[in-house]
């Protein structure tokens, strides 16, 4: 777990209860959250999830239908974004395209009154801060999309504001020059201690980038955690499946930490479902651990856990992924169903696994995780 | 996990605080909205009220009483109507009547004599009665007693009522009805002929390799910088009684259908064109190479793929030119002769007859194809949109001499007409006596010695222009910003964008004798700009408000819509990015609505023809009036200094565009 959510800090951004409707259509339901002072949250979801809602409402662009939000301590409700403080990047960058680079970062320092030289000192500054001070008097059309993504960081912050705001800033860019940007965008906010807000609809750039993630669907907050709480502990399958891969069984509860799978029972983490419901059972590909060929050795490996979660398998098939390789097993204990899991490359030479061979694989108990539901 | 509450609580929703910035938008867009209001809507309503509102002397409402010769024995008191029925006074036909009409009273009394003794009585059988005793106006339902030198003077006047009453008369009356058929005939007619001429120019310049391709595009733009009146001029020139070529026409007269429809050809063919040879530029190669690959021949292909790709073009193109025939008046004014069209119906009525109503029944009838015309063309352009492919590959036309040389000999056709018939203006501007002394002399540029208003009606003509251009570029590309770049408001920014297409379905004349109606009323409060320069600029902006606001509106739609939350959220004032970025950007989007707007106010004659004072005549409407005075040289010369007008206030715009382009935009790289 990281820092950030270890000691709980004052909210700088408060929202309550904030709906937002379009016509008969809820983007927004009853949504509450707190964000620290300092903090970079990443807002993640698929496509209508209502991420770029929220992030439109905090910024004033869509009022919200019901709800305030409160920023250091002051109710924004119901303000104009010009008498909001926050600086704002979207995909497009919406650089002026007849402004040099200079004039775009100068845009909202001029007109403040503030004399010529100093405006000029902070522009230096800020081009220098995202290291394009040699660009200066070029035109936006003559710069890379990820120059131009960070001239647009650049004008954003030059009227300091207490809140950044990233509307997918990188999904415009191509992969090599978007993860190259994610680290440089993570520095420059740990380097100015600007709360930030990114929409994003990638998880990677979510787990890699925030200090915490607000996962949402259907204009509902899924779960707000860590990106390792997200990852090892999703609170809804709908987290769980968002992020990673899953393998999914239906399941019935069996008593407490212990389920039915077909004609056998499985030991499983914690969890508060009653005993003969229905639920789905979910583990990742990457927590399945092999334990080689049932030939190698006896029943149970050593080291293994429990014996009800050791599984004979049937590599059905193989895949190489380059740093892993992904294989599909079956077994009688599955019923039809066919379990994924990833191992590494060294594993799967060390213990001989191959297509159509017979191997021992062990599903931890607290990585099996279980969630109210029928698939 | 939160659990989702399914439906929003009860509440009202926040309210945003209004920033300046917002009000100053909100009032900008008001203006706007107001300036549509009223240079465009009330103006139309007064006048579809107008042609609704019928008059009529309704006898019934007089009562009437006559003293013996002593004056103080009264007959019994008898309804006009009765006594109308008695002595046959007044026919159905003069109870029909104008706003302005009025019926003596003294012809419903037997043996009237203004000398006799006789006294009389008049009185109204209810309170809407009117009548006038000289210039006075009198009523009500009092008897008043009048002496029979009095009495002479006492005029009744009609009431007014609303029906289709006017329509009714328009039907029955063949002299008038008859032009329908006429204006539609001549419309449909020429488009045929211009879509024909248009396409082949079109397809000659876009899918042949042959050379000059440059000088003809010039040559096609030549008669959008001329009045439509100035065609008629030369073919009266060339085929007129004294004509050149007057053997050619083989006993025909050009007064008349045939100028008509060869004048329109004319003055319809750059519009055609350029819609037409939009279509066919955006052809798609990978058709023409798969219509190869499937061994099509050239004629098959041909119908098969490059009528159906340019057919939204060619419906849009003949819809314009149709619109354009049917609605224009100078053509038919100069070379029509005695073959009636709707457009000139309107002009004879309100000019030549006085009768407003009939003029607005005219306009109305007039507005029915124009609108109609306008839905369509909507309608078409909205599909097009959906035929381009953003993945087309562009079409290169190989070189095919045979091909080429025919090509090159059509345009070269089409240009010797363009080029004649401006060149038979010039030649006859330029001739001292046609075809008597043939000469050269600059005596018919001597405009002061015309009636037509002369040299200041030029100089007029150009300040109007040039106002034109100015407040039209401002008002039309403030409101574009606004409808294009403002949120909220929806049902306003709505109703403005329909007010700013409507001008495109009005046709001048309607729009002018609209302006009449409107302005012309003494209980206007705007009443005081009729007559002026104000007027003619306010008509000529809105007259050509439709073009102009989507010129603007393209050009604000290829601006990133994120800039004014980047402005706000940098809290800029929308003023400042209007001025340093929006208005740059679109630089040349603007430089060509002004310039659209000054050629169009320097040729236009119809709106204004109703709506130009003594002090304010212009040059356009100084050609029609020359030519209408028989003094058909100084018209030709007249026509021919708006020509040239237009082709400086082109070389401007082109060099201007030029230097700001590249002080402005270097960033265009």
């Amino acid at each position: 777990m990281q820092e950030a959510a270890a000691k709980p800090k004052p909210a700088y951004l408060r929202i309550s209860g904030l709906w937002k409707s379009f016509g008969d259509f809820l983007a927004l339901r009853d949504v509450s959250l707190s964000i620290a002072e300092g903090e970079f949250v990443c807002f993640l979801g698929p496509s209508g999830c209502g991420k770029t809602t929220l992030l439109r409402a905090i910024a004033g662009l869509d009022l919200q239908t019901r709800g305030t939000i409160h920023q250091a301590g002051r109710d924004i409700s119901g303000l104009p974004p010009s008498k909001r403080d926050y600086g704002i990047v979207f995909q497009s960058y919406a650089l002026f395209p007849n402004l040099t680079i200079e004039r775009n970062v100068a845009f909202g320092l001029e007109n403040s009154r503030r004399p010529r030289a100093e405006i000029d000192r902070r522009v230096g500054e800020l081009l220098a801060l995202v290291g394009l001070s040699g660009q200066a008097k070029k035109y936006p059309a003559q710069l890379s999309g990820g120059q131009q993504q960070r001239i647009a960081l650049a004008r954003a912050m030059a009227i300091s504001p207490g809140l950044l705001l990233l509307d997918e800033p990188l999904s415009a860019l191509d992969a090599k020059v978007r993860v190259h940007l994610r680290h440089e965008i993570k520095e420059l906010q740990r380097k100015l201690g600007v709360t930030t807000i990114m929409v994003t609809h990638d998880q990677e750039e979510a787990l890699s980038m925030a200090d915490r993630i607000v996962v949402m669907n259907h204009g509902v907050i899924e779960q707000v955690g860590t990106p390792t709480e997200i990852y090892r502990h999703p609170e809804t399958l709908f987290v769980a499946d968002f992020i990673g891969e899953t393998n999914q069984f239906p399941t019935r509860i069996a008593g407490q930490g212990r389920l039915a799978v077909e004609a056998t029972q499985f030991l499983c983490a914690p969890h508060d479902l009653p005993e003969g419901s229905d639920a789905i059972a979910v583990i990742r590909p990457v927590d399945v651990i092999p334990h080689g060929s049932a030939a190698h050795g006896s029943g149970t490996a050593e080291g293994a856990g429990t014996a009800e979660n050791l599984v004979d398998a049937t590599v059905e098939e193989m895949e190489f992924l380059g740093a892993f390789w992904r294989c599909r097993l079956s077994s009688p204990r599955f019923g039809s169903r066919i379990l994924v899991a990833d191992f590494s490359i060294n594993a799967v030479r060390r213990l001989g696994i191959e297509t159509g061979g017979a191997m021992q694989v062990e599903l931890p108990r607290e990585r099996v995780l279980v969630f109210p539901g029928k698939t | 996990m939160s659990v989702a509450a399914l439906a929003l609580p009860a509440g009202r929703a926040p309210r945003q605080s209004i920033a300046r910035d917002d009000l100053v938008k909100r009032g900008l867009m008001v203006a706007i909205s107001l300036y549509l209001v009223l240079s465009l809507a009330a103006p139309l309503y007064v006048m579809l009220s107008k042609s609704l509102s019928t008059y009529r002397f309704d006898l019934k409402q007089f009562e009437l009483q006559v003293s013996d010769a002593t004056g103080t024995v009264w007959s019994e008191p008898a309804s006009a109507e009765a006594l109308n029925a008695r002595l046959s006074a007044a026919t159905a036909d003069d109870l029909r009547a104008g706003s302005d009409s009025r019926l003596a009273a003294t012809k419903f009394v037997e043996d009237f004599s203004f000398r006799s003794p006789v006294r009389y009585r008049l009185r109204g059988t209810e309170e809407g009665a009117r009548w006038l005793v000289g210039s006075a106006p009198g009523g009500g339902t009092a008897w008043q007693e009048f002496d029979s030198n009095t009495f002479r003077r006492v005029m009744l006047r009609p009431v007014q009522s609303y029906g289709l009453d006017n329509f009714v008369s328009y039907f029955s009356t063949p002299a008038l009805s008859n032009s329908i058929r006429n204006s539609a005939l001549m419309a449909t007619i020429s488009t045929a002929i211009t879509i024909a001429v248009a396409f082949g120019l079109a397809y000659a310049l876009n899918r042949s390799t042959m050379p000059f391709k440059g000088f003809f595009r010039l040559v096609t733009a030549i008669p959008i910088l001329v009045p439509s009146l100035l065609p008629g001029i030369a073919l009266v020139y060339l085929f007129g009684n004294q004509g050149l070529l007057k053997g050619l026409m083989m006993g025909y007269s050009i007064y008349g259908p045939i100028g008509i429809v060869i004048g329109s050809v004319f003055f319809t063919l750059p519009h055609a064109f350029l819609i037409i040879s939009t279509a066919l530029s955006v052809a798609d190669a990978r058709h023409y190479e798969a219509a190869a690959s499937l061994r099509a021949s050239r004629w098959r292909t041909f119908w098969t793929v490059t009528v159906p790709g340019a057919r939204f073009g060619i419906v849009s193109a003949a819809f314009v030119v149709f619109t354009l025939v049917i609605t224009d008046f100078g053509l038919p004014k100069v070379i029509g002769g005695q073959y009636n069209m709707l457009a000139v119906d309107i002009y004879k009525q309100v000019i030549g007859q006085q009768n407003f109503e009939m003029g607005a029944v005219v306009s109305v009838i007039l507005l029915i194809p124009a609108v109609l015309a306008f839905v369509v063309d909507r309608i078409v352009q909205r599909r097009q949109v959906a035929l381009l492919s953003a993945r087309a590959v562009p079409y290169r036309p190989k070189p095919n001499r045979r091909f080429d040389m025919l090509c090159l000999a059509w345009c070269a056709f089409v240009a010797v007409f363009l080029v004649g018939i401006i060149g038979i203006c010039q030649l006859a501007a330029l001739v001292k006596l046609w075809p008597y002394d043939m000469s050269l002399g600059l005596k018919n540029y001597a405009f002061d010695l015309m009636d037509g208003g002369g040299w200041a009606a030029y100089w007029n003509s150009i300040e109007m222009a040039l106002l034109t251009a100015v407040v039209g570029t401002v008002v039309v590309f403030t409101g574009a910003y606004m409808v294009e770049k403002t949120k909220g408001f929806a049902t306003g920014r709505a109703a403005f964008h329909f007010l700013a297409m409507l001008p495109m379905a009005v046709p001048g004349m309607v729009l002018g004798l609209a302006y009449i109606f409107f302005f012309n009323n003494p209980a206007n409060p705007l009443n005081p700009i009729y007559g002026t320069m104000a007027i003619l600029v306010v008509c000529t902006v809105t007259h050509f408000y439709t073009v102009s606001h989507l010129t603007a509106l393209t050009a604000l739609k290829q601006m990133d819509a994120e800039f004014e939350p980047v402005a706000e959220s940098l809290r800029q004032p929308f003023h400042r990015l209007f001025f340093k970025v929006t208005v740059p950007v679109c630089l040349p989007a603007i430089l060509d609505i002004s310039i659209y707007l000054f050629v169009n106010a320097m040729t236009t004659v119809s709106a204004v023809v109703f709506l130009y004072s003594t002090q304010t005549q212009l040059a356009s409407v100084a050609v029609l009036n020359m030519d209408d005075a028989g003094d058909i040289a100084p018209a030709a010369a007249m026509g021919m200094m708006i020509f040239y007008t237009n082709v400086v206030a082109r070389l401007v715009h082109a060099l201007l565009s030029r230097l700001l382009l590249a002080r402005s935009q270097a960033w265009r790289r």
